[in-house]
């Protein structure tokens, strides 16, 4: 036993420096609490050790409501992108979706010194081995060096390094990503807690050699011409730096896996672990779609002042030589040079069945996790999930009441509420389609739906606020401005509404009522409406949403209204299920392991029926 | 929550060969226990789930009521969930009366109407349909109401819904795996398909809305009034559907100039039959208030037997009434064919016609079908789903619309999320029928039907 020595207090430690612990570290800070982070590698806080790029469908909704929340991705992001996109143009608005290729290394840089100008906040490389309630009442983390902190609140923040094993083939050894060490230790004195672990596993493609692949066999993908920030308090639209390309899978790629399929440790069976279901490995495709003639690949640049290229949808876990024989199928990839293998990992992470909507650990109070610790994947999902458990812990600290966000009021919600009350049984990983409020949960509105919150918290300046309240005031006053303002034919305006291919006006039209027509858009009036205020991109596209999909977003707003209803009907804490006569054994298992704060959230847990909710209203109205 | 053991006889009363006491609660078996003894010697707690035991039912002095077999169902594995024990003795009201009273002094309490069934739902054995269909098919007053309730009961609610649900949730998911993956290259939707999908549920919740009706008229009879003008028989027609003199029949024309209501069952159905003042201009100021309420009736009626004069030919007054009623629901009854014709049926073409002579009593089995037929009661068959309470109209309505709605923002060129929040609704409305989905609407019905937590 190394000899300990008491190092210094804190009110909350987090242990970990990635998208979770970046969060989770900063909003205690900011909320007046002394804290302290611990990375294991100072040089890697806010690593991306997959794809190089923030966002994508849903997670760039995540990220827009961390930022108007207080959060940090979305600043860090902004400064440091390399190409924008909307994806989902076209689609609807409900599923638009902001993502950006991001310089990896810039990005560590931004947030690692975020992190070290922060006012309260304590960073330090060291690796926790061991942590344990005393009786003093505070959780004592202890690194590998004997230092003892002792601290109020933990944060475990732990990513893919708690109990970390990479598979590579027949290959496999103790590592935590990108050539870290892992936190081994670490998840031997968690399991002392009694704290249910199980092993989930995810995996990411090679990085190869920008100058031995051949682009003049690739598609390009630019980024949009007009882009969009992910920070509300962005004031500057990023710039398109880079390009990527895109190549596609062939009949022999599909042929030199299928051959070497048994040398995957995933179809060996060495991994136990449960791979994420919606990022599967290209083996895992291959497999899986077998009658589809090819995938598709990106090839995304790392950064600006690096060669190496990240293959995204190319995850792999076979060995490095079928690796590089597989890349080579495909046009353009013939001669590439890999410069890190593909791997696949494998980590401790917790039942999230275990946590409080607070993300608490039920059983040890003042120990919180956030992250992939919690069953997720991505970093959008582990930062959204390291902001709410640090106001929450400080919350604990300061006694304030709690931070639980509902469903209906954004996709932060959604992912805990889904993740406390459904668990999960496969890496978690936000979709549009896991909100049943998909066009109430806007990227467009995430200022609308979260910064009160925020500003309420005490996490957003006064001047965003401000600058927010003025957005909604001139919003409004548009909205209001678009549907008294009539427009009469004119031979200009009915020979754009014809080409448009959309019927000619005879009479006074309403402006609003034009909006509504789906061949038209916001812009396209703009030179029949002389009277139109100068508006920023974000109003327009306020309130073209909101007058175009009026009755839809009514439609919508009765289904919450409705649900709410039943998250109304509050569960008193301590209930005892096990009294109520008619409600089956699994039922009563379930609601005793996730100990749901309202009939609503109890209609969610599977295996609580129906029949189950029934009884359990009927005995709670008496 | 206390649950009490509750026991009922479960067969109907009257002289069968065999009458079932059923008991079931927590307590089921060891209240059985004190008043069946096995001839084995063997007690019914000591017995595995579906195993029946041949011994007597014994008063409270140990004397025999009957000899009789206890059948032991051991929860969850029973109708109602819990334990359930049931006696069959001998048929008869007085025997099966005295095992009952027995049996409630030994502990259990006298079940309500329905209360098995209401336990048989709180506990996961009925869907909410199928438990609704057994209430109605307890209040069932004739055969038809009796029959749509047992279908219900057989799970065709349940069925053609999860038909229309499974094709909604198909088209939920492409759209969600459309939206959720931008970069993978998953085919467009076909907005073809798209749309005769969306037209295929529309038609199949239109048509579960449409046996509402037929379910209404069967279970409360249908408003039906016989119109026509003056002293064309009227009354007569009245007289011979509800077999007694309801209205006063004179050949003065204009005798009736109130409504005269009553109620009389034909063949399947319940008619709310209403006589009214002959149709014709009148100065006498209460004959004119009698015939302003006889075109009242018209319009509110949902089923009208429009008489005509066989023996005479056809006037204004006959043309104008047959404008007023073509768009209705109706019935044409020539009548007085024991008379010479004169009327020209011509006139009468595009009418479902029926001849009788109400003096006579001819023509009431036509006029039974008719009714049958018009009301599209013939076509039902014990197989037809039938929707049997305004809350389960309610449902399949909100699906309609949402389904409707789908349809037009596909039509109109709106983007497919706002299709998609229409088709979230549509299968909320669905899953809200069979009770898989608790809303407070569910739970209000559940208060309302069962009488639950009194």
């Amino acid at each position: 036993m190394i000899k300990e020595y008491l190092a210094e207090q804190y009110d909350i430690a987090v242990i970990g420096g990635g998208h979770a612990g970046i969060e989770a570290a900063l909003a205690p800070a900011r909320l007046g609490c002394r804290t302290v982070m611990f990375t294991i590698n100072l040089d890697w806080v806010g690593n991306m050790p997959c794809n190089p790029s923030i966002g994508g469908t849903a997670k760039g909704h995540l990220v827009r409501e961390l930022d108007a929340l207080g959060g940090e991705m979305g600043k860090a992001a902004d400064a440091t992108t390399l190409q924008s996109r909307m994806l989902n143009r076209g689609k609807g608005p409900a599923v638009y979706s902001l993502r950006a290729q991001i310089d990896r290394r810039e990005y560590c840089t931004y947030m690692k010194h975020a992190v070290e100008l922060q006012e309260n906040l304590d960073v330090k490389q060291a690796e926790i081995v061991h942590i344990e309630k005393r009786d003093d009442g505070l959780w004592h983390c202890i690194t590998r060096l004997g230092a003892d902190y002792a601290c109020k609140c933990v944060i475990l923040a732990t990513g893919t390094f708690l109990g970390g094993r990479i598979y590579i083939g027949e290959v496999n050894y103790e590592s935590g990503p990108d050539g870290n060490f892992p936190a081994t230790e670490l998840a031997a004195s968690l399991k002392k807690l009694n704290i249910p672990l199980r092993r989930f596993k995810t995996g990411t493609p090679a990085r190869v050699d920008r100058a031995s692949i051949d682009f003049s066999k690739l598609e390009v993908q630019d980024g949009d011409p007009d882009t969009v920030p992910f920070s509300f308090s962005s004031t500057e639209k990023p710039k398109n730096k880079v390009v990527c390309h895109i190549g596609y899978t062939n009949d022999e790629t599909k042929k030199v896996i299928l051959e070497n399929l048994h040398r995957s440790p995933l179809y060996a069976g060495d991994i136990e672990g449960v791979g994420p279901r919606y990022c599967p490995s290209i083996e895992d495709k291959i497999v899986r779609f077998a009658d589809k003639q090819r995938h598709q690949m990106f090839v995304e640049p790392c950064g600006e002042n690096t060669e190496e290229m990240y293959l995204q949808g190319m995850s792999s876990s076979l060995p490095e030589e079928v690796q590089l024989k597989f890349y080579r199928t495909i046009p353009g990839l013939e001669n590439v040079k890999v410069m890190r293998a593909a791997y696949a990992i494998e980590y401790d992470c917790i039942d999230p069945l275990a946590l409080y909507a607070t993300l608490e650990i039920k059983e040890q109070p003042g120990l919180y996790g956030a992250g992939q610790f919690n069953g997720s994947s991505g970093y959008e999902e582990a930062a959204a999930q390291g902001f709410v458990a640090g106001v929450n812990a400080a919350h604990k600290v300061l006694g304030r009441e709690p931070l639980i966000l509902s469903r209906s009021s954004s996709y932060i919600g959604t992912l805990i509420d889904d993740l406390v009350t459904k668990g999960c049984s496969d890496p978690y990983r936000m979709m549009t389609s896991r909100s049943e409020y998909r066009l109430l949960l806007r990227q467009d509105n995430a200022d609308e739906r979260m910064m009160p919150t925020g500003y309420a918290l005490g996490l957003v300046g006064e001047e965003d606020y401000q600058r927010f309240l003025k957005r909604i005031e001139l919003k409004n006053q548009e909205i209001e401005r678009v549907n008294h303002t009539f427009l009469a034919p004119n031979p200009n305006l009915n020979a754009m509404l014809q080409e448009k291919g959309t019927a000619p006006l005879t009479t006074g039209t309403r402006l609003a009522d034009l909006i509504k027509r789906p061949q038209l858009d916001y812009k396209c009036l703009a030179p029949f409406d002389p009277d139109r205020p100068e508006l920023s991109d974000n109003i327009c596209e306020k309130v073209e949403i909101e007058i175009k999909y009026e009755g839809y977003i009514k439609r919508q707003q009765a289904a919450v209204d409705e649900m709410l209803r039943l998250e109304n009907k509050a569960i008193p804490v301590d209930f005892d299920y096990s009294a109520i006569k008619g409600l089956r054994l699994e039922a009563v298992e379930k609601l005793n392991k996730v100990r749901p704060d309202n009939i609503g959230q109890a209609s969610r847990i599977s295996g609580v029926s129906p029949a189950d909710i029934s009884v359990l209203l009927i005995y709670l109205s008496k | 929550m206390s649950v009490r053991t509750i026991a009922a006889i479960a067969t109907p009363l009257g002289e069968g060969g065999i009458s079932v006491i059923r008991i079931s609660g927590e307590d089921a078996i060891s209240i059985a226990d004190k008043c069946f003894y096995a001839f084995s010697g063997k007690a019914l707690s000591a017995l595995d789930g579906y195993m029946a035991a041949y011994g007597k039912v014994v008063d409270n002095n140990g004397s025999a009521l009957d000899d009789a077999v206890a059948l032991v169902f051991r929860a969850p594995k029973s109708y109602t969930g819990e334990n359930v024990v049931e006696i069959s003795v001998h048929g008869g009201t007085v025997i099966a009366r005295q095992v009952l009273r027995r049996v409630l002094e030994c502990g259990a309490v006298l079940a309500t109407g329905g209360e098995f069934t209401k336990r048989a739902f709180l506990n996961g054995k009925l869907d909410l349909t199928k438990a609704e269909s057994v209430m109605g098919l307890i209040s069932a007053r004739n055969d038809a109401a009796a029959k749509i309730s047992r279908g219900a009961r057989e799970g065709r609610i349940s069925r053609d819904t999860q038909d229309i649900l499974n094709k909604l949730l198909e088209t939920a998911a492409s759209l969600a795996a459309f939206a959720d993956y931008p970069d993978e290259d998953i085919p467009n939707l076909n907005e073809e398909n798209f749309a005769a999908l969306l037209d295929e549920c529309r038609f199949k919740c239109e048509k579960l809305i449409s046996t509402y009706d037929t379910g209404r008229i069967i279970r409360e009879g249908i408003n039906c009034a016989i119109v026509g003008k003056p002293n064309v028989g009227k009354s007569t027609l009245m007289n011979m559907l509800c077999g007694s003199d309801r209205s006063i029949v004179t050949n003065i024309a204009g005798t009736t100039r109130d409504v005269v209501e009553t109620t009389v069952n034909i063949g399947d159905v319940t008619l709310n039959l209403a006589d009214t003042a002959g149709i014709h201009d009148t100065n006498d100021t209460v004959e004119k208030f009698g015939v302003d309420k006889a075109k009242e009736k018209i319009d509110n009626a949902e089923l009208l037997l429009a008489v005509f004069d066989n023996s005479s030919a056809i006037d204004n007054d006959d043309r104008q009434l047959l404008g007023s009623i073509k768009d209705k629901k109706c019935i044409i009854i020539l009548n007085k064919t024991d008379l010479p014709q004169q009327f020209d049926k011509q006139e009468l073409s595009c009418f479902e016609t029926i001849e009788i002579s109400a003096r006579e009593g001819n023509g009431m089995a036509e006029l039974c079908s008719a009714i049958n037929r018009v009301c599209k009661l013939e076509m039902l068959s014990p197989d037809d789903t039938v929707l049997i309470n305004e809350r389960q109209r309610d449902c399949v309505n909100r699906a309609l619309n949402a389904v409707v709605s789908a349809s037009d923002a596909l039509a109109y060129g709106m983007t497919l999320d706002a299709v998609g929040v229409c088709i979230d609704d549509a299968i909320a409305a669905l899953l809200e029928l069979t009770g898989k989905r608790v809303t407070n609407e569910v739970c209000d019905e559940i208060f309302k039907r069962f009488c639950v937590g009194k």
